[in-house]
């Protein structure tokens, strides 16, 4: 039968072109096609295995999901927040207009933040400013804890606070304390270890903010 | 016992002759996955011509872009007409289910598996080609694969109007042959229409000269290039699977080697 | 300082001492003396056991994607086809391997009947790989409604409908398998339960005892020999060899590759297998009030489909519904008994008489025109053919008891033949 048939040449090929039987002593032999069966074994079962490890991957619906949103922000008031809307790869967005008093304590006290220049990667090249902002009384940001991913509640009044006596507005975690800024930035002495993440975005016009996408395209 | 083996191997050929049974014989048509620029135009005819009633719902603007190597922006701007539709979005219409029904009384079916469900491409590539004129319809057409069809032609002013025709053909006799003249030898013409041309593996549709925008050819390979659209669209990851294929085979092919002289190591201590 | 090698053997005979490891793995691998005489039949067992495995990692990875509602069944499996990353080579691996699954069970089961397999001491093997083939075939029915496609829908349909051949109590138990009065999403989810969870479980614990019960009186060989007649001065069978690394590596391994080859390219090139392995009307969601024009199982039902067809008339006052039914079954829990219906004095076709070798290949033949004729639509003529190979089938079983006791036999060789 075929099989048999391929059995005899690849026995001829072991025999005459590999001389596989000229090799006397049988252990080192087998030793050898016992390593290097296993090695492309071992090659198999990695291929085998990247169906099953790349299908967690996001697929086509994650992707589209992250599709970039636009929002009108002409309606949106001083001192006031919208969201968390879901946008870019489905994450609830915070998108805040601060009021002028905001802004300028917002670098007032600098030195109880971890990260006040914005050092991390947690916001495109065009956020890395004192505002971390595209326009200055503008933010957008993730709303999700870069502790262990909680929402941050909004805090936005200047005055003592539970958590903080001299609070000048920001957001604060309930999970687990952790505290941030009117820009986003993290405190120091907080479980949370870096700034709270700028999504990639950029306006259309004067009105129009689209999140999930830069002017360069989709990120 | 060796025949048994070969009953074994050859009884499951016989049983892959099954085949269904349309009115008229299907013309064979061999898509060509390769051809982007083929899938292209395809994928513009139906975003033109049939999206609008006949949804895509499993298939991604996005995927489809990709995969046909149209840009997101080309995609976009000319192949989306929809609004409300964004780059990932499912290639949906916004006809609503009673609209449907009063147009057409049913809702037209989902494309997006059409060549599978009717078990190759051969079905739409005949069923888009026998389109004709008949006043007894709601929509003034009818086809030759599907009677009564509930749509209209939505192509008829590339195409043109095709009528059912009388066509002068050779007679058959009683044995099967032409039936010849016995002096000259020449075939004997006789008129036959309809249904008797259909038996006879001859079209009894006539095109009505300067009807449509297209030629006969061109009409073809648009709906070809329709064909090979909806056939990619059925089974969109064929390409790379029969790619994957060739590497996942070569592979094998290595490792049974090894797999086989290791084998053979331990066979030689027991034969 | 200890060795590397002293360290494992230390770490190993703490765990011996509380969990017998190594014992095992001598009994059921090292230790475990197999016939040397086996041939290309006897892989089926293991091809049988890496399908299952595959069957379970794909499947566990397919319900991570697959929605069991009826809304929402068939349009996961296409986001599985289309969305998932490689979701469509997990699809088609679990939809390829369904069919492959079968194919080396038949040849499983063929081999058993060529060799004598289930005779004296092998009864229990049998009997337990006879329980396993019929759970395979409710696991294969159970999942292939679930892509919730027009034929998944209407081959549910009619083998639910089996359920109402029962006389008195039929329609009521058809109803409760469904749970509804037509097949619906309250069927789908139930059905996904036992797929998916009952019945795999099932069949995990009927292999263990397969093997167990194996294991315990010994791999029977195309000979038919007991090996363990002939032993040298250790008490280790002359005409057997460890079952790893010699089985293992020497046949199995290659086996499996070449295997995974001709899987491959089932998988990879005609997944669909014109349209015998993924039918064209399963490329349309389920429809109640539309029926495919020909309603085919898959090809490995076909025979028993087309022996509960066979049945058309009347018997002894109850109607032709029912004894299509008590065929069929009848065909499948038949050879369950085979043990008790050889009465050869040998096992292997090699040394039986013309009658067994007749008997057998007639029935093949049967099986496969069965096959065949369970695609097809009925006509009388096919109906008539489908009968006489009902008759076949049945009678290769029923007739045993007189063909094997009558016919001559071979003298059966001390030794194992290498051939």
């Amino acid at each position: 039968m075929l099989i048999s048939s391929i059995g005899a040449y690849l026995d001829i090929f072991a025999r005459d072109v590999l001389g596989l039987d000229e090799i006397k002593l049988d252990d080192s032999r087998r030793k050898f096609l016992l390593g290097a069966t296993s090695l492309v074994g071992v090659a198999g079962v990695a291929g085998l295995a990247t169906p099953f490890v790349g299908s967690w991957q996001p697929g086509a619906k994650a992707l589209a999901a992250g599709a970039p949103v636009k929002i009108d922000i002409s309606k949106l008031a001083e001192g006031e927040m919208l969201g968390p809307i879901p946008a870019w790869r489905d994450k609830p967005i915070f998108v805040i207009r601060r009021t002028q008093e905001l802004l300028d304590q917002l670098n007032s006290k600098n030195e109880r933040l971890a990260d006040p220049n914005s050092e991390r990667l947690q916001q495109p090249e065009y956020a890395k400013n004192e505002t971390r902002s595209i326009r200055p009384e503008i933010l957008v940001l993730v709303g999700l804890c870069t502790h262990l991913s909680c929402a941050p509640k909004f805090r936005p009044q200047i005055q003592a606070e539970q958590f903080d006596q001299e609070w000048i507005g920001g957001f604060f975690c309930p999970c687990h304390g952790s505290k941030f800024d009117m820009a986003g930035r993290v405190y120091l002495g907080v479980p949370a270890p870096s700034n709270l993440e700028v999504p990639p975005h950029y306006y259309e016009d004067d009105g129009i903010l689209v999140i999930g996408e830069d002017e360069k395209g989709m990120v | 016992m060796r025949i048994l083996v070969f009953l074994f191997l050859m009884v499951p050929s016989c049983i892959l002759a099954a085949g269904s049974s349309a009115p008229i014989p299907l013309d064979s048509v061999a898509p060509d996955l390769s051809d982007k620029a083929s899938l292209q135009r395809g994928a513009r005819t139906y975003v033109n011509y049939c999206l609008g009633c006949h949804a895509m719902k499993y298939q991604r603007f996005q995927r489809v872009a990709e995969d046909l190597g149209i840009s997101q922006e080309t995609m976009m701007a000319n192949f989306v007409f929809d609004p409300s539709k964004k780059f990932g979005s499912h290639m949906e219409n916004s006809m609503s289910v009673e609209n449907a029904k009063q147009w057409f009384g049913n809702v037209p079916p989902d494309l997006t598996l059409y060549t599978k469900l009717k078990g190759g491409p051969d079905y739409f590539y005949t069923y888009m080609r026998s389109f004709y004129e008949d006043s007894t319809r709601p929509f003034g057409v009818n086809n030759l694969l599907y009677e009564n069809v509930g749509m209209p032609h939505p192509l008829v002013h590339l195409q043109g109007v095709q009528r059912k025709v009388c066509k002068n053909v050779p007679k058959i006799a009683k044995n099967g042959g032409e039936m010849r003249d016995p002096l000259s030898g020449e075939s004997i013409i006789e008129e036959r229409c309809g249904d008797d041309l259909l038996v006879r593996g001859i079209s009894p549709l006539s095109l009505v000269e300067g009807s449509g925008e297209l030629s006969a050819d061109s009409y073809d390979g648009l709906i070809y290039d329709l064909t090979n659209f909806l056939y990619y669209s059925g089974d969109p990851s064929r390409l790379e699977r029969e790619r994957l294929g060739g590497f996942v085979l070569l592979f094998l092919a290595f490792f049974y080697v090894f797999a086989w002289l290791l084998g053979r190591e331990y066979l030689k201590e027991f034969h | 300082m200890l060795s590397l090698q002293q360290s494992m053997k230390n770490i190993m005979n703490w765990i011996d001492a509380r969990l017998p490891v190594t014992e095992t793995y001598e009994k059921h691998m090292s230790k475990y003396y197999a016939p040397k005489n086996t041939n290309f039949w006897y892989l089926m067992g293991v091809l049988a056991t890496v399908v299952l495995v595959n069957q379970l990692l794909t499947g566990i990875w397919l319900t991570m994607s697959y929605v069991p509602t009826a809304d929402g069944a068939f349009a996961s499996i296409e986001y599985i086809m289309r969305d998932v990353n490689y979701g469509w080579m997990l699809r088609y691996m679990h939809s390829t391997g369904a069919s492959a699954f079968f194919l080396v069970v038949y040849l499983h089961m063929f081999r058993g009947l060529m060799y004598g397999s289930y005779q004296k001491p092998r009864e229990l093997v049998w009997i337990i790989g006879m329980v396993i083939f019929v759970a395979l075939m409710a696991e294969g029915f159970l999942g292939y409604l679930l892509p919730w496609g027009n034929m998944s829908f209407w081959a549910g349909q009619v083998i639910v409908s089996l359920a109402g051949a029962v006389p008195i109590v039929g329609d009521g138990l058809a109803t409760w398998v469904r749970g509804d009065f037509n097949i619906s999403g309250i069927t789908l989810n139930r059905f996904f339960a036992l797929h998916v969870v009952l019945v795999p479980m099932l069949l995990l614990v009927l292999v263990f005892l397969h093997i167990v019960a194996l294991h315990e009186v010994g791999s029977n060989n195309p000979d038919g020999i007991d090996i363990k007649k002939n032993t040298d001065e250790q008490g280790k069978p002359l005409d057997g060899i460890p079952f790893h690394p010699y089985l293992t590596l020497g046949h199995d391994l290659p086996a499996i590759v070449a295997f995974f080859f001709i899987f491959s390219i089932v998988m990879f090139y005609f997944p669909d297998g014109g349209g015998y392995l993924i039918e064209a009307p399963n490329y349309e969601k389920a429809n109640p009030l539309k029926t495919p024009d020909l309603i085919a199982p898959v090809w490995y039902y076909t025979p028993f489909y087309s022996m509960l067809r066979a049945a058309t008339f009347p018997f002894l006052g109850l109607d032709a519904k029912f004894w299509g039914l008590v065929v069929m079954a009848g065909a499948i829990f038949l050879p369950a008994v085979l043990p008790w219906l050889d009465r050869s004095k040998v096992k292997s076709i090699r040394y039986k008489g013309l009658a067994s070798k007749v008997f057998l290949a007639v029935f093949v033949v049967a099986f496969f025109i069965l096959g065949y004729l369970g695609v097809q639509h009925p006509t009388p003529l096919k109906t008539f053919i489908a009968q006489i190979c009902t008759a076949i089938y049945f009678s290769y079983f029923l007739l045993m008891p007189w063909y094997t006791a009558a016919e001559k036999t071979k003298k059966v060789p001390d030794r194992v033949q290498m051939r």
